[in-house]
């Protein structure tokens, strides 16, 4: 873990990778995403969390250019860029790692890692450089938990699922890393993989933004949390400032009432608990 | 959860072994889960095999006979091959047996009647098969129609064709010498045993340069007893294969001599390597597998969906026109009925029954080989035994029903193994 930053806001140690300035995106009259800041920075983890309808799957659609921004200014390394495709995104290095994963089951972990983007020699597959590259980024992990990595995808265990599909977002010099709820269908070792994982990409300089739903997960491994509310961003804070009980407090009410006196934290603490959960239930259905 | 934990932290302590035996048992176990691949196909052949033997054994187990076989099944064999393809997406194609005899109409009108050399013929009867390939495509993959429904229309449409062109009760007879050499002639004895070796040292050379260079850059390489015995088999396989055919199998050696392989033979291989090449080494035939395994996760790759539903139906219908010049070259022309009746069911049959799935994703060109040869036996040792031909096709159809079944229930098993 990095040493928390002096002040209460966001991490200020350098330009940030990505940053969004006022960013707005309607669908019809709805207007989903209004002036929206966030910064995100290599080597951290910026967890974004909101409630459902909040807007976060449209900020991440924006910035991995599945829709584009109505308004705005997108810049990505210090440069003002207009993303209008996916592709476009894969350019620059951005790489998003979706809620179900998108692996064929039917093809094992190195064709799942390549798949649309294989490499051919003379126009017929090189299996043996795409296998050993395969290897190579899942060392480089420090992933231990696959036997071979020419195992169909169908025998994989759900947190494996994950591996791979994180570890082939990394395979093409990603420098910005979308993970979508990587942990909401595991067990708790295999969470405890997974958010092992999300930290060891940011400590291998990568900058990556967490979507999830579950506070725990989040406290355990962010850097920033940026909390989206009715789409507008609430705040962006240092994860080692704020305490579970506050995080849900900006989800629920988009702002913080003063710090409230230690004796009430722990019950605020209990109370915020039971309605995350309660959250967290009505994500699941 | 611990327990899943524990297994994870036992796999990767694993050290890969040396020993045939757990080879074996990998084997047993991937065929455990739900992995049977081309094995019920092989263990059928087998007991069919042996099953006719013992029933007619003074006429099933001859060189000539064999020699048949080869003869008959071919022009399934090739369907089949196509359809392996669409097959793969978890599509079908009912019109492939009357494309085939469509195709095979004109190559008859190209050939016979206007007098074009084979060649020309040959030439516009693929290009009918890729075209008739291109509009079910089209209307599967753009217009999004589901591929039973198009090819069923298809299947009707073509018929009507084929009745047009050759005529009621008519027949376009085949003259060409190039074109009947293809069922009726065969090679001399001396290339046969030449393609034998030569086949035998490329395949051998080729999986032992690649399993020595992957052990050698630290990959994940085949144990080298397995190639071995992989390469032996073959070795005897083919080589019973080619003895018999270069055999004296005439019944009347006097009259005239049948020896050597038959010149579909090369054609077959021709196929098989060619479409396995482009199944399993190009990123086409990756793309192909993807699609037909997840269509969603292969879209979000940045594969063309569209584009590889259509070139599938593209090289179905293509196949089919070869498959179309090899019945019209066995039966010396081409009728109302060319393609039709069975044809198609057994080519599903042989697909299905070589371990081709029907739900997409799964299955290899030589599977349909296997399966078409399974299909062949039953229909020749069946008339060999004198069975009417109600009950071939009652049989048949029960053996597509079981292949269909394996399919499934392994299918299920896979689920819930997770293999």
């Amino acid at each position: 873990m990095t040493m928390p930053a002096p002040d209460f806001g966001p991490t200020t140690t350098d330009e940030p990778l990505l940053s969004l300035r006022g960013v707005t995106k309607s669908f019809g009259a709805v207007e989903v995403l209004r002036e929206v800041n966030l910064d995100v920075r290599l080597g951290k983890v910026t967890a974004l969390v909101g409630d459902n309808g909040a807007g976060k799957s449209t900020l991440i659609k924006g910035v991995a250019g599945i829709h584009t921004f109505d308004g705005g200014d997108y810049r990505y390394e210090g440069e003002s860029v207009h993303i209008t495709s996916p592709k476009q995104a894969n350019a620059l290095g951005i790489e998003v790692v979706y809620q179900d994963l998108a692996l064929c089951d039917n093809l094992d972990i190195v064709e799942n890692m390549f798949l649309g983007r294989e490499i051919t020699s003379a126009g017929l597959l090189d299996d043996a450089t795409m296998e050993k590259r395969a290897n190579e980024t899942l060392a480089g992990l420090s992933v231990r938990t696959v036997k071979s990595v020419r195992q169909k995808v169908a025998s994989l265990s759900g947190g494996q699922r994950q591996t791979v599909a994180i570890a082939r977002s990394v395979l093409w010099n990603s420098k910005l890393v979308i993970l979508d709820e990587p942990t909401a269908a595991l067990g708790v070792a295999q969470t405890e993989q997974v958010l092992k994982l999300v930290r060891r990409l940011a400590d291998n300089g990568l900058a990556v933004i967490l979507i999830s739903h579950n506070m725990n997960d989040v406290l355990q491994v962010a850097d920033d949390i940026a909390v989206l509310y009715l789409g507008r961003m609430a705040t962006q804070v240092d994860a080692k400032k704020v305490t579970h009980a506050q995080v849900v407090e900006l989800i629920t009410t988009g702002r913080l009432s003063t710090d409230p006196p230690p004796a009430a934290v722990a019950v605020a603490e209990e109370e915020s608990t039971n309605s995350a959960v309660t959250n967290d239930q009505e994500d699941q259905s | 959860m611990s327990t899943m934990m524990d297994k994870e932290l036992e796999n990767a302590g694993e050290v890969p072994d040396n020993r045939v035996t757990s080879a074996l048992s990998e084997y047993f176990a991937k065929v455990r889960g739900g992995d049977v691949g081309a094995l019920p196909a092989v263990l059928g052949l087998v007991v069919l095999a042996l099953v006719f033997t013992a029933l007619r054994s003074e006429t099933f187990p001859t060189a000539f006979n064999f020699g048949n076989l080869l003869n008959q099944g071919a022009g399934v064999i090739v369907i089949a091959m196509g359809l392996v393809f669409v097959l793969l997406l978890g599509e079908i194609d009912l019109s492939a047996g009357y494309t085939a005899g469509t195709a095979g109409a004109v190559l008859g009108v190209a050939v016979t009647t206007h007098g074009w050399p084979w060649w020309a013929g040959v030439v516009v009867c693929l290009a009918t098969g890729a075209f008739i390939g291109l509009i079910i495509g089209l209307l599967v993959a753009r217009m999004g129609i589901p591929s039973f429904v198009v090819t069923l229309a298809l299947f009707l449409a073509l018929q009507g064709v084929l009745l047009q062109v050759v005529g009621e009760g008519g027949q376009i007879a085949l003259t060409d010498p190039t074109i009947l050499a293809v069922m009726n002639k065969n090679m001399p004895v001396w290339l046969g045993w030449t393609l034998y070796v030569v086949v035998i040292v490329v395949y051998g050379g080729l999986t032992f340069r690649r399993m020595v260079t992957r052990r050698a850059n630290g990959l994940h390489a085949e144990r080298t007893t397995v190639w071995a015995f992989k390469f032996a088999s073959l070795v005897i396989l083919l080589g019973i294969v080619v003895y018999l055919l270069s055999i004296e199998r005439s019944v009347n050696p006097a009259v005239t001599s049948i020896t050597g392989v038959p010149v579909v033979v090369p054609l077959l291989l021709v196929l098989l390597v060619g479409t396995t090449l482009l199944l399993n080494r190009t990123s086409f035939g990756r793309h192909i597998y993807a699609v037909g395994g997840n269509a969603e996760a292969a879209r979000r790759s940045g594969i063309n969906v569209a584009n590889i539903r259509l070139a599938c139906f593209v090289i179905c219908s293509t196949m089919a026109a070869v498959a179309g010049i090899v019945i019209g070259s066995r039966d010396n022309g081409i009728t109302p009925n060319t393609g039709g009746g069975q044809t198609l069911l057994y080519a599903v049959g042989a697909a299905v029954i070589g371990g081709t799935s029907l739900f997409g994703g799964k299955g290899r060109t030589l599977d349909a080989i296997i399966g078409g040869l399974v299909v062949a036996i039953i229909a020749n040792g069946m008339a060999l035994l004198n069975q009417p031909a109600g009950v071939v096709y009652f049989v048949t159809g029960l053996v597509l029903l079981v292949a269909a079944s394996v399919d499934a229930l392994s299918r299920r098993r896979t689920a819930s193994t997770g293999r």
